[in-house]
């Protein structure tokens, strides 16, 4: 999941996964970019998921709430 | 296109406000389309639910159309604004309720809630 999230925002200021349940399927990842700044959330979190498509599509995230943070 | 696909299709674009959600309004089924519920209902949205539990083609069809992953998906006038997070946080911000009733008009505060349903 951080590797992921890493390899897709190597630019990025904050990257933060939590497991919300333990269980390795619930998690709260946050990432703060520059590439964020100006872009709607929509678009923003559509990065995130896309980052992560391949765990949201084999099963291994049962959950994944986003929080994104434009920097300067 | 699939039948169900159009199926979906025609209420994201003929519903004032459509949530794809986990369970019904009656009986919510997941914590996140209970959050995105719960921000329209504060703004007395139209809120027309589907549940997509019935059938897992029912995501499938839905995600392919949308380009998005994850569960809960809300919709206002066929556009897509996000899930439980982005609902919450422009309902937070005040853009919720602006955008519902720059969509809607007079109707972004009807309050009513419909279930409708697809089927393959």
């Amino acid at each position: 999941m951080r590797a992921a999230l890493e390899a897709a925002f190597p630019e990025a200021a904050e990257i933060a996964v939590v497991d919300r349940t333990g269980g390795g399927d619930h998690f709260h990842v946050t990432v703060a970019s520059p590439r964020f700044g100006g872009l709607p959330l929509l678009e923003q979190h559509r990065l995130v998921n896309d980052a992560v498509a391949g765990l949201i599509l084999d099963g291994t995230i049962h959950e994944l709430r986003i929080t994104t943070k434009g920097t300067a | 296109m699939s039948e169900l696909r159009e199926q979906i299709q025609a209420i994201i674009e003929s519903a004032p406000v459509a949530v794809f959600m986990k369970g019904t309004p009656q009986a919510v089924a997941c914590g996140n389309s209970d959050r995105a519920l719960k921000a329209l209902y504060a703004l007395g949205a139209p809120v027309t639910a589907v549940d997509v539990l019935p059938d897992p083609a029912i995501r499938e069809e839905l995600s392919a159309l949308s380009g998005w992953p994850t569960i809960p998906q809300v919709f206002v006038k066929g556009e897509l604004i996000g899930g439980a997070d982005i609902v919450e946080e422009l309902y937070a911000n005040g853009e919720l309720k602006w955008k519902l009733e720059n969509a809607l008009g007079d109707a972004a505060h009807a309050g009513t809630v419909e279930v409708a349903v697809v089927a393959a």
